[in-house]
């Protein structure tokens, strides 16, 4: 897995409405970058939508929350609209899971990302990692607020 | 006990007759998750209301044995089975104070690291 001050790879994939989004569109801001297994699974599920319930203040922060897993952009746009959410999520689809293993965060044996959270910072250096145990775990958004604010 | 749940959740209505049961004095803390459960807000500031008038549990044990009904029609008639001040009822689920009280409750479980609903906690930690 990637570790705090090493560079984020740069990366360009296509979101839930087919457009093609970069990490460094988002330079000068800082980005969190959700990897996770696999849509409408039950655990992104809740994940993603306690998320959504606490987007704003974390874009209040300056963040921008971002979602991305193996799943196609069809399956992205469905899976946004079943949760109710807006956080872009990112097909990292084709080849599978690039993406995830430029960040370490791809799992082989079940072809997948894990459930990692990366906070990247406005220069483009990864500020802060956390990796679940086990896929089954969700990371609490108070890690985010407490990665946000480390001298709270 | 603890209890962060979101009335809106089937999980939290299966697991709340055994929660209820439990021989421990049960804190009932709002965790609406809006994204998935549109009504939820509604429900919560409903269950906050009631208790205003100190029927609190009952509306939660109305809302979670019957999770078919929850459009405001059905909100005014579980207020009026519970022998609620409609009026009273319907001022304070629409107050600012009632959704500041909700959120709060919702804000304290994020901080608590709660990510799905029904979470326990009790004097030892997350049950």
């Amino acid at each position: 897995m990637i570790q705090a001050g090493e560079p984020a790879p740069d990366f360009t994939l296509r979101n839930q409405d087919g457009e093609k989004v970069s990490l460094s569109d988002f330079r000068g801001e800082k980005v969190l970058l959700v990897f996770y297994p696999l849509d409408f699974s039950p655990v992104c599920s809740d994940q993603l939508s306690v998320y959504q319930e606490v987007k704003p203040e974390i874009e209040t922060k300056g963040v921008r929350m971002i979602g991305i897993s193996v799943d196609s952009g069809f399956a992205h746009k469905a899976f946004q609209e079943k949760l109710g959410i807006d956080t872009p999520l990112l097909a990292d689809f084709e080849p599978k899971g690039e993406v995830a293993r430029a960040y370490g965060a791809y799992i082989e044996k079940t072809g997948h990302a894990n459930r990692s959270l990366v906070l990247v910072d406005e220069e483009g250096t990864v500020e802060w990692v956390h990796e679940s145990p086990t896929p089954l775990e969700i990371p609490g958004a108070n890690l985010i607020f407490d990665a946000l604010s480390p001298d709270a | 006990m603890i209890v962060y749940a979101d009335l809106g959740c089937a999980h939290c209505a299966a697991a709340w007759t055994e929660i209820a049961a439990r021989p421990a004095q049960i804190v009932f803390r709002h965790f609406p998750v809006a994204s998935k459960h549109p009504r939820s807000p509604a429900l919560h500031a409903a269950a906050e209301a009631a208790g205003l008038q100190g029927h609190f549990f009952e509306m939660v044990d109305s809302l979670y044995a019957d999770r078919g009904h929850v459009d405001d029609p059905h909100l005014w008639q579980r207020a009026e089975r519970l022998d609620l001040d409609l009026e009273r009822f319907e001022a304070n689920r629409r107050s600012p104070e009632v959704e500041a009280r909700v959120r709060r409750d919702f804000e304290s479980g994020i901080r608590a690291g709660v990510t799905t609903t029904p979470a326990l906690f009790s004097s030892e930690g997350r049950v």
